[in-house]
């Protein structure tokens, strides 16, 4: 047991304090968005999404994540296993650049894409003359997603893989068992929940990139439109009560995700032990 | 290290890393170190201080810092009161603290206006108080605080939760105050997971977009962020402009992420933990 | 680990497969266009593909593009693929035809009125009853009036205003440039917020109830007083403004490629026609047929407009003075501190 040593007085008001920021920033602009949506009722939001040019943005959203994620999972256990079982030089210059595309601007993120694959880029002539197209279609905005979302799989899973340490896996080897069997039987479900939770973010945040994906998409309706890009043409539109109903979409999507997050904390006790040792 | 030699697969899991790292991120950044090469270093400078755009860095750095202290504070609180306090809704308050990842930025944006225009729902009670939010750089500040408050909770939560209680007990017996042991023994303890979360929420406050223009004003000089700049720059058709910018933005994030990464290591060694 | 790399590749292929070149039935056409002009292209496509399907007995499809006018042509530069583009000045289809050589440089004497169909020009909304007492330029650079207007940096729509509020001022105080350019830093700085378009000036006006007066398109203006600024906006049309007029053009590199050529031009004649302007008409943009135009004169207040040609020796001159890097519009911000 922890002590409590505070005074009721002092629990109180720290409370009141905490959690009215937390109303203030994090769920009033939730409210917002769900009160704006049904503002006409229910059914101008259903409407709004049964809108051809919204359930092809939904399912483009769909997608793309469902590219990314699985890539960025593969890489994500990858450096895992790179950094927290070997010591080598530049890890430091490593871990930092993982974590790079998390602090760099949207805009950023999108325009070196174009810089890369635009028709004045830098491959961009080549892959004309090969008829691909990268940019202004799907691939680009997957690729802009990917560079997005990339650390957050690896962010989760190299503090669990660290925090289990590595007695079981030294005994396995030691004992004969290949590198896969050891890696699948023995490693993976050690860090099964950590790298969950890594994918659940990476998710939440693939299907909710706005600024990067923008950039790359040509805004074509029906065809490069993601479900953040179709919020903002609806806003242009002054159809708000649509582009609200779309953005809820969005952040049904990320409540959802959130709560499964927890259940999975929940159940987990090894889970929560593993978060408790991140750092 | 006999580590190194025991366990298998270090070629292929670091060559892994190494080639989709820079396929994904290596190789698209480095064409902004190309593009900006068609610029001479004089021509370069020329850019980055220009007083539009030293107008720019200086209201992205300053409201970022702002923003990030204040949620460092407020940050630290709410991982206190998650990671010590029983109350109603701990749960949903718990999973609710990461939505800034998951919800788009436009769409946060377009709701914080919403709230925060002179005719909405708080900004009409500030504005009789003649406090204005949206288009100044308070609005900023506000936008940003909504970003970055989970990277400083998550970073914070977990350090306060693993902290030996016995150690806390022990100073208790020995008749140490409750403020003396916060700050004799917790602060100390949670130091570098406060800068690592300061940090992240500060360089993730520089470079947002979605969320700030609509509610920053985009008044040149006045409340123009600095990716907006690149943004401008880039309707302009002036690529080196807009790169030799981005690259400046690029080299601060870096060099701020590469400061937490050495400290946290060093930190975790210090504590005994594997590095 | 096998498996997940293995199916991984499997999606990353069929995307590229699905996407890559697309299948596709019908022809396509990609339209790019700026932000005013959703509604209208959504009426024009429908009159279109029934025409097209009549005099040729083919289907087409249109695909739309919409956003600012600088962003969509720097977008078709960098090679989104658009078999025609409709702009809001002709400077951003000079910078697809000098930058990517896409189309010929002569681009806009291929069709007539200068390659625009129709013209726009620039009004003022202001508030019911027009409670500020805004009725021309002047009153727009009245101390404490909130004037808000999109960024001429990222809006081609803002430049239109930019210029049309330097053209009263230079015609106000005969021609003279200094207290041209002390009028409009006044305009400027009655400005609270510059959104970086033009519809998201109009939100700032019309939804977030910001502001005494919104420069603005005509057409946005009609539309905006017709839907959701019903009976909480009216317009004011000054005494001189500027004859805007956002021109379209086929993107020949693009269409030959995919074969569109003839689809691609005969959509932009079409817009000529009589059916074609009776829909531009509809969307209160000034139709460039006498005919039509003189069917809905009523619909137009009457105004004398002047032209960036005549004015300011054409968009190349006025985009150098203007809005380049250390123009007059970057001059009056800085001195705004």
């Amino acid at each position: 047991m922890k002590t409590r040593a505070e005074s009721p007085a002092v629990v109180y008001t720290l409370l009141a304090l905490g959690l009215s920021y937390f109303a203030v920033f994090m769920l009033l602009p939730l409210v917002v968005i769900f009160v704006s949506a049904f503002k006409n009722g229910v059914g101008p939001y259903v409407a709004a999404l049964l809108n051809p040019d919204a359930r092809s943005a939904i399912w483009l959203t769909l997608l793309v994540s469902a590219v990314a994620v699985p890539l960025n999972l593969v890489f994500g256990v990858a450096a895992s296993w790179a950094i927290t079982k070997f010591d080598f030089w530049g890890k430091n210059l490593l871990i930092t650049l993982i974590d790079l595309p998390v602090s760099v601007s949207p805009v950023i993120s999108g325009m070196v894409f174009v810089l890369l694959f635009g028709a004045q880029g830098l491959i961009g002539p080549w892959l004309a003359e090969h008829h691909l197209k990268l940019i202004f279609a799907v691939p680009g905005i997957i690729l802009a997603t990917m560079f997005v979302t990339f650390p957050y799989v690896a962010r989760e899973v190299i503090p669990v893989m660290k925090a289990q340490g590595s007695d079981e896996e030294e005994a396995a080897l030691t004992l004969g068992a290949s590198g896969w069997q050891t890696f699948w039987r023995i490693t993976l479900p050690k860090i099964k929940w950590g790298l969950l939770y890594g994918v659940i973010l990476c998710n939440a945040r693939a299907m909710g990139e706005f600024g990067a994906v923008s950039v790359v998409s040509g805004h074509i309706r029906g065809r490069t439109n993601t479900l953040p890009l179709h919020v903002e043409i609806l806003y242009n539109e002054y159809d708000f009560v649509g582009a609200f109903a779309a953005a809820s979409v969005l952040a049904f999507l990320a409540l959802v995700t959130l709560v499964i997050k927890t259940v999975i904390e929940s159940r987990s006790p090894e889970l929560q032990s593993n978060r408790l040792k991140k750092h | 290290m006999n580590k190194n030699r025991l366990f298998p697969g270090f070629g292929l899991s670091l060559g892994y890393t190494c080639a989709y790292l820079g396929l994904i991120v290596l190789i698209p950044l480095g064409t902004l170190i190309w593009k900006s090469s068609s610029l001479s270093w004089r021509e370069y400078l020329d850019v980055v201080t220009s007083v539009r755009t030293l107008a720019a860095f200086r209201l992205s750095f300053l409201t970022a810092f702002v923003s990030a202290l204040v949620n460092t504070v407020f940050g630290f609180l709410i991982a206190w009161i998650l990671a010590r306090y029983a109350f109603p809704g701990k749960r949903i308050v718990d999973a609710l603290i990461d939505l800034p990842f998951a919800l788009p930025t436009a769409v946060a944006g377009i709701a914080l206006t919403a709230i925060y225009a002179s005719t909405g729902w708080i900004g009409q009670h500030l504005h009789k108080f003649g406090i204005e939010v949206a288009f100044t750089p308070l609005g900023i500040v506000l936008a940003l605080n909504f970003i970055g408050l989970p990277f400083v909770v998550r970073s914070v939560e977990p350090v306060l939760q693993e902290l030996e209680s016995e150690v806390e007990e022990a100073a208790a017996s020995l008749g140490a105050g409750r403020w003396e042991i916060f700050r004799r023994i917790i602060f100390p303890a949670v130091i570098p997971s406060l800068i690592a979360g300061f940090t992240l929420a500060f360089a993730r406050g520089i470079g947002e977009y979605g969320s700030v223009v609509f509610i920053s004003g985009n008044m040149p000089m006045q409340t123009e962020i600095a990716p907006l700049l690149i943004m401008t720059k880039l309707e302009q058709f002036d690529y080196a402009g807009a790169t030799a910018i981005a690259l400046t933005m690029l080299i601060v994030s870096f060099s701020l992420f590469f400061m937490i990464n050495v400290l946290q290591a060093r930190s975790s060694r210090r504590l005994g933990m594997e590095a | 680990m096998k498996k997940f790399i293995l199916i991984a590749v499997v999606l990353a292929a069929a995307v590229g497969f699905f996407y890559g070149e697309g299948a596709v039935k019908k022809p396509e056409l990609l339209n790019v266009s700026y932000d005013p002009t959703r509604e209208l292209y959504q009426d024009y496509n429908e009159a279109f593909k029934k025409h097209w399907k009549e005099t040729t007995g083919e289907e087409i499809r249109i695909l739309q593009s919409h956003g600012g006018s600088g962003k969509q042509a720097r977008s078709v530069i960098d090679g989104l693929e658009a078999d025609v583009v409709s702009l809001a000045l002709a400077y951003d289809i000079d910078a697809i035809a000098e930058k990517s050589g896409l189309l010929p440089a002569t681009w806009q004497e291929r069709l007539p009125h200068q390659s625009a169909p129709f013209s726009s020009t620039i009004v003022f909304l202001v508030r019911k009853g027009n409670p500020s007492n805004i009725h021309d330029w002047d009153d727009l650079a009245r101390p404490g009036i909130r004037v808000i207007t999109p960024n001429p940096k990222t809006s081609g729509g803002a430049r239109w205003n930019y210029l049309a509020a330097w053209a009263y001022a230079l015609k106000k105080w005969n021609n003279d440039e200094v207290r041209a350019k002390e009028f409009v830093k006044a305009v400027y700085q009655n400005a609270p917020v510059l959104d970086t378009g033009a519809r998201g000036s109009t939100v700032t006006f019309v939804e977030r109830r910001i502001g005494d007066v919104l420069i603005s398109w005509e057409n946005e203006a009609y539309l905006v007083a017709a839907t959701i600024g019903k009976d909480q906006c009216e317009i004011i049309t000054p005494s001189l403004s500027i004859l805007a007029e956002p021109p379209v053009a086929v993107i020949d590199k693009n269409a030959d490629r995919h074969g569109t050529r003839a689809a691609a031009e005969e959509y932009l004649k079409y817009l000529y026609s009589p059916e074609g302007q009776k829909i531009a008409a509809r969307h209160y943009y000034r139709p460039s047929s006498r005919e039509i135009a003189d069917k809905h004169a009523g619909q137009f207040s009457r105004v004398e407009l002047i032209t960036v040609r005549d004015v300011f020796g054409g968009w190349k001159t006025a985009q150098k003075t203007h809005f380049a890097e250390g123009g007059t519009f970057d001059q009056i911000s800085r001195t705004q501190l």
